[in-house]
This record gives C-alpha cells, structure tokens and sequence, in this order.
C-alpha cells in the first residue's frame, strides 16, 4: 500500500529526514517511536504533504500512484488521512459543516455521489458510536476550546467518517484519559480491516496493548534506526533510547 | 516570494461577477453641477417648490464645504464637474404597475439573480428596483398596503406623501451633515421610502436593489424608513455596478427613525465594483447612514457585508435617543487587491439604559487597506449606558493592512464600556487542516472566512446569508492557497 524509499526531506535547508525506508501492507499496524525531535511528526507531514517541507531525495508511492506529485487534499481524497499531534482550532465552523464538506469533496473525487443532509447525520450518528463521542461536540466550532482529549477524540471521530485506506496516528493517545484510551483504541481496531492500514506514532508501550502492532520501528535522527515486532517496544519501555542511540551514534563515528 | 505570497497571488485573480452593462435609451442631464442641474433635476421630477429649496440650499452649504481627509483611505479627487448627476432609462409611459414596466429593464435585474416577478419571488420579500437613477419597479406594494405600510419609490413618496417626506427628510442626517450629505440633499435622484404604521409588523422583508449601469454617472439615492410606535420592519439592501476603466461616485444617504418600541433591521450586501485587479476603476462609496432610535424602547440594528467598491467610507450609526434604547452594528468589510474600506459605525447614548453593541469583523487580502473607525459617545444624560465593541480584523498574506481606530468619549460616570479588539492571519495550519480532511484550499478558505463572519452572518435573513456567504468567498477567491 505504502512504499517509502531513501526519503529525505528538510526544513528551511535543514534536513531532518535522512532516508526513511518504510513498506507497509495493506492489514498492517505499524508503530513508529523514537526519542523527541527525531522526526516522526515530520515523517507524517510530509506524507501528508504540508508544503513547508522540502523532500529532496527519494520517493513514495501510495497504492501504485506517486504520491509526492499529489497536491495535499488529493492525497486525503485518496486515503492518506493524517490525526494530528496538535490539531488546530477553526473558529466559527462547526465540525459538522465542517466534516460534510470534507466527506463530500473526497466522495466527489471517488465519483460518488454527495450525501445529503439526512444520509450525512446518519453516517454521522454511526461512527459517534465508535468514538463515543458527544453530539454537542460536534456542534461546537471544530476544536475551539476544545480540552486536549477531546481534540483527539475528535480527530478519530474524523478518521471513522472519511475511512481511509492508510491512517497515520500521530500521539493520538498524549492527552486522552485511561477511559478515553480505550475507548479511542477501541474505535480504531473496529476500523482496522484487510484492506487498509494503520501506523502509529506513540511514546508509550501503552498503547499498542491496544493497538497491537504487526512491526514496531525506532526513528531516530531522521532514520529508522531498529525495527522489530511488539517486543521492541517493551524492551524500549524498560530500557529507553539511550542504548539504540549508542549503538547508532557509535556507529556513525566509526 | 514566499509560499504563501504564490498562492495568495494565484488566489486573487477572480473576475467581478457583475461587471457587464446594457444599452437602452435614456433620459441624463448635461454633465457638470450647478444650480441649473439642480433645477433640472427637480423638474425632471415634477417636484414641489419646497424640495427644490431644500435641495438648492443643500447645495449652497456644499459648495462652501470641504471633502473630508481624514478616513484612512487615499484616492484621485473627484472631479465634480465631469459628473452626471441624472441618467434614466427612458420609458414611453410611466409604469403604473409591474406589468407596465418595460420588461427590458426587469431582465436586467433577472439577470442579476433579482426576480421582479412576484409570483416567482421567494414569498417573504418585497423589492424596489432603481436603476442609476430611478426606481423602475416595485414588487408586492399591493400586498403591503393593505396593512398601511408604504414602500415605493423615493419620488412617488415626495408625489403621494409629501407630509410625510417633508416631516422626515432630513430629519436624521441634516443636509449639513457632511460633505457627501450635502451633496446627496443637492442631487438625490431616487431611493426607496418605507413607512410603518402604527403596531404593525411588516410580514416580509423590504429590499431595495441599486444598479448603476450608465457609465460617468453618479448614483445618489436616498433611503427613508420610519416604523412609528409598536412597528417592526426588516430591510435590505443590495447594489451591484459595471465593471468600468473610470472610477463612478456613489454617495447615498439613508435616514431611519425609530418611535416608541419600534424596531428596524437594516441589512446591506455591497458589491460594487471593486475596481480590477490593478486597481483600475470601481466605485467611491461615500456613504451616510444614520438611524435615531427617538422613542423609549426602540431599536436599530445595523448589519453590513462589504465586499465591493474600490473606496468605501461608511458609518452607519445610531441615536439612541429613547430611554432603553438599543443600536446594533454588525459588519463584515472583505477588502481585496486594491481596496480600500474606512468603515465603522457610531453609537451616541443620549437616552438613560442605553444599550449598543458593535461587532466587526475585518477581512484584508492582496494589497488592501481595510479600517475599522468607531465612536462611542456617552452624553451626560445617558445614565447606565452600556456599549460593548469587538473588532476583529483577518489577515491574508503580509501585503494588506488591518487598522482600528476606536474613539470613545464618556460624559456620565455611570457608563459601562468594553472594546475588545484582535488580529489574526488566516493560518497556513488552518488551510493545511482542511486539505489533509480532502477540502480544496479554496473551499477551506471560504470555511473559515465564514466561520470568522459568522456572528454577522447570522444577523442577516436567512436568504441573504446564503448570498453573503457565496460573495465573501467569491472576493477572496483567489486570495490564499
Ligand atoms: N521550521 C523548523 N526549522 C528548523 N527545525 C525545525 C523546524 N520545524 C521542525 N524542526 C525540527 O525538526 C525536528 C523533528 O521534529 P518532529 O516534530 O518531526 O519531531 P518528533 O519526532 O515528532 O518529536 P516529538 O516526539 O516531540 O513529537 C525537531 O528537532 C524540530 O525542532
Ligand atoms: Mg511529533
């Protein structure tokens, strides 16, 4: 599905991803962890396409398809959905009106028709279940004044609501009470099916005894450093970073 | 050239909509402004010996003023004698109904989305039509009049209700007010009259829609409300113009007069031309607008989309005269390319409990200036007066500038006054946050301009909110990506 070769991208000439190679299979969670400032947000943005970012080698295809040379929103209407670390706040837009253009401008671009507004609330009404997330959320400007959970509750009600094929979580669970973790992680493997994808940036071992991840990678320095399976990350529980970073930073000076 | 500059230029390239003319026959006055013009005008309209007075002395007490510099705005002078001040579009007879109306000059308002035919209106609004001059038609006079309201044309006002015109013209905005006051006293073509009787409420909104279509001319029309006591009245107002090389005057004035508990709601969505994208021609609008809320009780409330005109100068304002009284301004100024827009309001608590409330909101894209200017007057009469201000201005791209210039004078200790002001850009995290849910960045920029509008949009009726909201995204097309 996803297919990362050598990526190498930077910010204001400075580059923070050194050659990222990355396969994900449709049926996969892949979680992605690393120490602070190693790049997995930028990893998540660029895939997303934030403009900021320059990529200055390497490539990614996306189900066949160049998915650098798609403009932001074409990469979304694709199924490259992104839950942001720090989701903005939009003033004056409902998530409701909000959402409803969203889900209407990715159907179009499938060739599906719009939906109006009763198949719209009744869609909706379907995946507030899963997220369990309250009507009068929904009706309040998106995310203004919002408490950090509720962003992130909010930011999965979105991803039950566009179904995409790839879904990049960034922290979704930083911020979200033990309740809400469940319920949140519970949400997400309902989504899970053979035919998309899921990766999941986290910090916290916690999480994938929700989301059970097929392969866990350590991102450092703007490389994926180690990879392995869900044991990874309860070796890096107990132990932390320092000792993939010796081995790394020796290496480097060799 | 930054990212964000590219997209904005590429953003705010969008064509006036409603930039095209027509050819008829018309009826104009010799270019230029003296006492001869007046008296043609006057004649050409077969007015009273006392109006022609009034609009003589009017233009005595104009020629001895100054044009106003210091709204925020820069722009060639006027030249004054190389206007028109009369063009109509001839008609054999005059229409003494709708069916009468020649149907040439009805299709040009079907063409600008105005249905003149009152079967096919949206039930709810009734609508005056004045094309450059004159008013050429009027919808639903019939309906209205069974229940005492008026709502005709200014000139069929001064013919038919001359008492009424005479007790009132002037009443709120005297000739003297200001320069373009005076002049629009000297010159006023048409305009709508609307008046409520007693304890009515008038069932459907009353609209009157400005047209300017005869190139050189200046459109000078004059608005009239009055709601006596227990009346209730929503108004709109719309107005479009070609799209021309020169820039065209528009200089009107609207009085309301508010009695005891009366209320009256005046809406505008202005879209004149805006001038081209290098900022060549579109319209000066110069205008007063002014509402006294005489009697106790009694409320005016003010809402505006501006999203036209090359040089807006505008401060609809409110005497809150009566104990109790209240005076509303809400207003959304889009300011794109070369536009620029001086605009505000001013609320003067003269009444005991008076209560105003202004609300502004600020677009600036492109190379425009947009200000915000209000004044808040307390008198010393006026105890426990209260006024509550937020301006907000909105950004796009780093070559546009917001500007707030609040002015408050409080003459009683009892007064309570807020102002609460901000800034903020149109965030690239916002655009990209819509993109990465699949929103084209156009549609993510007309979500959130209408989302940061939209306490004002709400103020407006529901059909003209759907319009204001196309017309806000429309100007900012083109503006950021
Ligand atoms: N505009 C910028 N200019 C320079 N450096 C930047 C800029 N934006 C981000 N960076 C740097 O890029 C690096 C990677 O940041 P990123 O947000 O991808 O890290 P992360 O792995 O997600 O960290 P965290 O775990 O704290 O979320 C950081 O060192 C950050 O300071
Ligand atoms: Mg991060």
């Amino acid at each position: 599905m996803l297919s990362i070769k050598n990526l190498h991208a930077s910010i204001e000439g400075t580059p923070i991803l050194r050659g990222i190679n990355l396969e994900v299979k449709a049926g996969e969670v892949h979680a992605i962890m690393g120490p602070n400032g190693s790049g997995k947000s930028t990893l998540a943005s660029v895939l997303a396409g934030r403009e900021e970012y320059e990529v200055t080698e390497g490539e990614v295809t996306f189900k066949g398809k160049d998915l650098l040379d798609l403009a932001p929103e074409d990469r979304a209407r694709e199924g490259v959905f992104l839950a942001f670390q720090y989701p903005v706040e939009i003033p004056g837009v409902s998530s409701t009106n909000f959402l409803r253009t969203a889900v209407n401008q990715v159907r179009e671009y499938r060739g599906l028709e719009a939906l109006d507004a009763v198949k719209f609330l009744s869609l909706m009404k379907e995946k507030m279940k899963l997220v369990e997330i309250d009507q009068k959320l929904l009706s309040r400007a998106l995310n203004e004044g919002f408490s950090g959970g509720e962003k992130k509750r909010n930011e999965i009600f979105q991803m039950a609501m566009l179904e995409p094929s790839l879904s990049i979580l960034d922290e979704t669970d930083s911020g979200l009470d033990i309740d809400a973790l469940r319920i949140v992680s519970n949400g997400v493997n309902q989504l899970k099916s053979a035919d998309n994808a899921t990766i999941v940036v986290t910090h916290y071992q916690r999480l994938l005894d929700y989301i059970v991840p097929d392969y866990v990678h350590v991102l450092y320095k703007g490389r994926i450093v180690k990879s392995g399976t869900k044991e990874l990350a309860l070796e890096l529980e107990e132990k932390g970073y320092d000792w993939i970073k010796e081995e790394v930073d020796s290496a480097a000076t060799v | 050239m930054s990212k964000d500059n590219q997209i904005l230029e590429e953003f705010t390239s969008k064509e006036y909509e409603h930039g095209w003319s027509v050819n008829y026959e018309v009826d104009e006055a010799p270019i230029g402004l003296n006492e001869e013009i007046i008296k043609w005008i006057s004649a050409k309209k077969e007015e009273p010996t006392w109006l022609l007075e009034w609009r003589l002395k009017a233009f005595r007490t104009w020629q001895e003023m100054q044009e106003p510099e210091w709204a925020n705005v820069t722009y060639p002078k006027v030249d004054f004698q190389k206007l028109r001040y009369y063009s109509a579009p001839k008609q054999q007879k005059k229409a003494k109904s709708l069916e009468e109306v020649d149907p040439e000059l009805l299709a040009i308002y079907e063409r600008l989305g105005i249905s003149m035919n009152e079967q096919k209106r949206l039930q709810g609004i009734a609508v005056d039509a004045v094309l450059d001059s004159v008013s050429v038609a009027t919808t639903f006079k019939g309906t209205l009049a069974k229940l005492g309201i008026i709502f005709c044309s200014f000139s069929e006002a001064v013919k038919e209700h001359p008492e009424l015109i005479k007790k009132y013209l002037g009443s709120v905005v005297p000739m003297t007010d200001n320069y373009y006051a005076a002049l629009n006293s000297a010159v006023f073509s048409d305009g709508s009259f609307c008046y409520i009787p007693k304890g009515v409420r008038c069932p459907m909104e009353l609209s009157t829609y400005f047209r300017i279509n005869a190139a050189n001319t200046g459109q000078f029309e004059r608005t009239l409300i009055v709601a006596e006591d227990d009346a209730y009245v929503s108004y709109l107002e719309g107005c479009t113009a070609p799209q021309r090389d020169e820039n065209q005057l528009h200089a009107a004035v609207v009085e309301i007069y508010a009695a005891t508990n009366a209320e009256v709601k005046y809406s505008t969505v202005q879209n004149w031309f805006p001038g081209d994208k290098e900022g060549k021609g579109g319209i000066y609008n110069f205008v007063t607008k002014r509402g006294i809320c005489a009697g106790d009780n009694s409320k005016i409330s003010w809402t505006q989309v501006e999203t036209g005109s090359a040089v807006t100068w505008k401060y609809p304002s409110c005497i809150l005269k009566g104990d109790n009284s209240i005076g509303e301004f809400y207003s959304v100024a889009v300011t794109n390319n070369y536009q620029q827009a001086d605009t505000g309001t001013k609320m003067i608590h003269i009444g005991k409990n008076t209560k105003s409330r202004i609300v502004s909101k600020g677009i600036s894209a492109g190379k425009s200036q947009n200000s915000y200017r209000g004044q808040v007057q307390v008198m010393k009469r006026a105890t426990n007066a209260r006024n509550f201000s937020q301006c907000d201005s909105l950004l796009m791209g780093d070559r546009c500038g917001a500007h707030t210039f609040p002015y408050i004078d409080i003459n009683n200790p009892t007064a309570k006054v807020e102002h609460e002001a901000t800034t903020s850009k149109i965030g690239e995290d916002q655009i990209f946050y819509c993109n990465q849910r699949g929103i084209a960045t156009e549609d993510a920029v007309a979500l959130i301009v209408n989302g940061y509008a939209k306490e004002v949009l709400n103020q407006l009726p529901m059909e003209f909110a759907v319009e204001a909201q196309k017309l806000l995204a429309l100007t900012l097309e083109g503006s950021v990506g």
